[in-house]
């Protein structure tokens, strides 16, 4: 209550007080010899990580980790491009390789190759220069509801969403306004391309004359059109992750033994999530120091149960349900940063005029 | 008469130093960040760019521009037609649980839109309660935008209506008017100011509609708001967003400041009531049928969405009970807690108390100089207070962004979320409190200025006591506002202060039963301490108001 009382009164003039811990310059290009300070996180809303894993990384190196907000991942990608060379934090998590190339094209980063990288899964790191480091990865893909497919085999690739056996029963996100709407028309060019008889276009019409549903948001997909799990509404088929089966298990209202939900291993889009060094940051040596503990078992092991997504560390060992009710697809769809970036508003509208009337 | 000289002199230092403060916290706040992020959008090397007004003239965005103009407009003229039999009704009859549901009526006011959107879909979505299907449909957005918006004509015409003389509807009744008669060519004069006032609110509510866009409208449906986000955050096409948001500023402009034309010429001062006097218990048959036939409609459409709510927040696989409470604040299995429910509601408290001290303190002085300098000056300055409810919240955040680094650096800080809230919070306290303000006697005012008190002390003695009232139910709203904000919120890259609708969003963002519920039981946790905070600054605020 002090504390907001305080606060009351000196609200315009605490401007200053509140304005930023001073965190006195680290010197030294070693991360082992850190001494002390504040290093700051630039990250998403939906980042999370144990208190006590950050407070073994504060035993460790004697640095106190603050974490920065900034909205989702596209806003925060976006704030960190307008205030490039003059950054609010000196550590940025959370960037995808659907806004990579724009944050490289802005030059926000300094390059950091960390010791770690060569324990990392292969292919994950997509910057030959290490300007971004990778952290973890997930995989956008359609979920279905077990129970409504108990009699009648589930979809198995893309193409059978076009199938009248299936018609009324998908819920996509509008890719304008979703991360995964956007990773789910992503693979669907990475599937049929944008030329030769059908295209992905020609696909999205198939799934709109089969009735596809869109929302704007996977909240609304997921919890309000989705019949599987925790879902309210009438359609079996959802575009969602990899790792929403396991999340239904571990926040189940009672135990369950079983996922209610399963993924489609076919035709998943692969996000994968990055960290830099923003340039203009005065602590260097201590933003290194946290992309390589970013990278130790102990951060990695604590990522999937917190953020829902899978370590980049090969040898972190995964939770028991990310193993039970899930698999990581052998061949996820990818496109490349720079023509993802390149044709990111093109696409969008293309596919608003077929699936939109 | 070199007294009375001085005297006009002085007020005009007077109301000079009153306008100061609004304006400076104005331009600090709002104008400079906003211009600036304006200026990066269409200044992009240095040099002036027309390219986005071209592209902006092409491509959907007129059709946008339309549909976000005339949902606005249809959103506010039913929002009015559904809330002032309920202002009339509070109004004019004292009724068992008034003050309760009138508590009760701000709550849709602060609830996320995405919380919302679950209940209105559970009522009028696929399965729905009520058997019937207006998802996706243009009626589903307006029947949100009336749910969210009654609470601001209740309390801004309500307020003014129960101060109303019924005398002087009595003696037009008296002299052979009929009951229409009366209410369109007496009591509806009379109450213009505040209707026009809550129009405009209104208005802008929902010309910047966001979340129930998105959520009830489908797919597809946008308005300038959203297609700001989406240049903004999605695409970083910062050139067309900032003609859009200047396109959003200038119709919001156009309409303040007709408005405030409009406000000034047809405000008359009024010999006011105490509610209390005007208020009084149905009588005959009639006029409980009356009040009985108004509010059960209303508290169909206000309690429904969130009953929906609590009881979601109640019922789980197990039957009904607790447990989405008891598990709201259980670390996961890595100890992690996604949200810590005691902290978030401190933090929203405290926040929403600071915005509301700041918005009321700038509010109040800016009313003033609104109320009492009238003509062009008075106008535009009126306008520019409105503006930042019109303008786009992520426009705001990334403004704050590149304007606030120096002379201190306030990008990261903290109480960038309680200034947003006041800079949205403040039009609020303007509004109750201004038609209040010019409604009371000018002779009260120039009669302590003839003997002597100096302008700061006419301010102090003779319009604050009688002004408190209406400022109070303004705190109110500017409280309620910022429990409620999320969007400006999330776009300040803010340190690891999490607040209410955060934590709603963050359980929403995770699948699983046990989020959902705590979802639901957070949304419950917030129209509780909404409500409560209304009715704490309802109760306190001063009860009798001899002066009128």
């Amino acid at each position: 209550m002090k504390r907001w009382a305080t606060l009351a009164v000196v609200a315009a003039l605490a401007a200053g007080c509140g304005g930023g811990i001073v965190t006195p310059p680290v010197s030294g290009a070693s991360s082992t010899t850190v001494a002390g300070g504040t290093v700051r996180l630039l990250t998403h809303d939906s980042f999370l990580v144990s208190d006590q894993v950050l407070a073994r990384f504060t035993a460790a190196t004697g640095l106190e980790v603050e974490v920065l907000r900034a909205g989702d991942a596209g806003s925060m990608v976006n704030q960190a491009v307008l205030t490039a060379g003059n950054p609010v934090a000196d550590v940025l998590f959370g960037l995808d390789n659907t806004f990579l190339s724009r944050a490289l094209e802005a030059d926000l980063f300094l390059a950091y190759e960390s010791p770690a990288l060569v324990r990392l899964i292969p292919g994950l790191a997509l910057d030959p220069e290490h300007r971004v480091t990778p952290i973890d990865f997930g995989d956008v893909c359609l979920n279905y509801d077990k129970t409504a497919f108990d009699g009648t085999p589930p979809p198995q690739t893309l193409a059978d969403l076009a199938d009248p056996a299936y018609r009324g029963m998908l819920v996509v996100e509008d890719p304008a306004t979703s991360s995964p709407g956007l990773a789910f028309v992503l693979a669907t060019i990475a599937t049929f391309g944008e030329s030769g008889d059908y295209t992905w276009l020609d696909y999205w019409a198939d799934l709109r004359a089969n009735d596809v549903q869109v929302t704007s948001g996977w909240e609304e997909a997921y919890y309000g059109a989705f019949s599987g799990g925790s879902g309210e509404g009438d359609r079996p088929i959802v575009v969602s992750y990899a790792s929403s089966p396991p999340a239904e298990v571990i926040y189940a209202e009672e135990p369950l033994t079983e996922a209610p939900t399963a993924v489609v291993t076919e035709g998943c889009f692969r996000q994968i999530e990055f960290a830099g060094i923003l340039r203009g940051t005065p602590h260097e040596a201590a933003a290194r120091a946290l992309i390589d503990f970013m990278l130790s078992e102990e951060f990695q092991e604590d990522i999937p149960l917190n953020m829902f997504v899978f370590p980049a560390l090969a040898s972190a060992d995964l939770p028991p349900e990310f193993i039970a009710y899930t698999e990581v697809p052998a061949s996820p769809l990818t496109i490349d940063a720079a023509t993802i970036e390149a044709n990111r508003l093109r696409w969008t509208e293309e596919w608003a005029s077929v699936v939109l009337p | 008469m070199g007294l009375g000289r001085a005297s006009v002199t002085r007020r005009r230092l007077g109301t000079a130093l009153l306008a100061a403060v609004p304006l400076a916290f104005l331009l600090a706040f709002f104008v400079w960040p906003v211009g600036s992020i304006v200026a990066t959008g269409l200044f992009p090397d240095g040099r002036f760019d027309p390219d986005p007004f071209r592209r902006a003239l092409g491509g959907g965005l007129p059709g946008i521009a339309w549909f976000t103009l005339w949902q606005a407009a249809a959103s506010t003229g039913l929002t009015l037609l559904v809330a002032l039999p309920g202002a009339y009704v509070f109004a004019r009859f004292d009724f068992p649980g008034k003050r309760l549901l009138r508590t009760l009526a701000t709550v849709p006011f602060v609830l996320p839109t995405v919380v919302v959107g679950t209940a209105f879909l559970a009522l009028i979505g696929p399965g729905g309660l009520l058997g019937f299907r207006l998802d996706g449909t243009i009626w589903a957005i307006l029947a949100a935008h009336v749910f969210f918006n009654y609470a601001v004509v209740l309390r801004t015409v309500g307020g003014l209506w129960s101060h109303l003389d019924p005398r002087l509807e009595e003696a037009a009744r008296m002299l052979g008017a009929g009951r229409w008669r009366t209410f369109t060519t007496v009591t509806l004069p009379l109450l213009r100011p505040a209707l026009a006032a809550a129009s405009s609110l209104v208005f802008l509510f929902t010309f910047t509609s966001f979340g129930v866009i998105l959520i009830l409208g489908g797919a597809g449906l946008r308005t300038i708001e959203v297609e700001i986000y989406r240049r903004t955050t999605a695409l970083f096409d910062l050139p067309l967003a900032a003609v859009l948001a200047l396109v959003q500023m200038v119709a919001v402009t156009g309409v303040l400041l007709a408005y405030a034309r409009y406000q000034e010429r047809r405000s008359v001062e009024q010999s006011l009531r105490p509610a209390a006097e005007v208020a009084r218990r149905p009588r005959t048959a009639r006029e409980w049928g009356l009040v009985m036939g108004t509010l059960l409609p209303t508290g169909l459409l206000l309690l429904g969405p969130p009953a929906v709510l609590v009881a979601r927040s109640l019922q789980g696989e197990g039957g009904w009970g607790l447990e989405f409470y008891r598990a709201l604040g259980e670390p996961g299995r890595t100890g992690a807690r996604l949200v810590d429910p005691l902290q978030a509601v401190g933090n929203s408290t405290g926040f929403a108390t600071v915005a509301t001290l700041v918005a009321l303190a700038v509010g109040l002085m800016a009313a003033s100089v609104i109320a009492y300098r009238r003509g062009r000056a008075g106008r535009w300055f009126d306008a520019l207070l409105m503006l930042p409810l019109g303008t786009s919240a992520v426009t705001i955040g990334f403004g704050f962004l590149v304007a606030l680094d120096a002379p201190i650096d306030l990008r990261a800080s903290w109480v960038l979320v309680p200034l947003a809230h006041a800079l949205v919070a403040m039009p609020f306290v303007v509004r109750t409190v201004v038609p209040v303000m010019r409604s009371v006697r000018t002779r009260l005012r120039e009669a302590a200025a003839m003997l002597g008190a100096p302008p700061g002390r006419v301010w102090r003695e003779i319009d604050l006591p009688l002004v408190a009232r209406a400022a109070a139910a303004g705190a109110g709203f500017a409280f309620a506002v910022s429990l409620g904000e999320f969007g400006a919120t999330a776009f300040i890259a803010r340190p690891d202060t999490i607040t209410v609708p955060v934590a709603i969003f963050r359980f929403l963002g995770q699948p699983g039963g046990l989020n959902f519920g705590r979802a639901m039981a957070m949304s419950v946790i917030l129209m509780v301490v909404t409500a409560a905070a209304v009715a704490l600054i309802d109760r306190y605020r001063p009860a009798t108001l001899g002066e009128f």
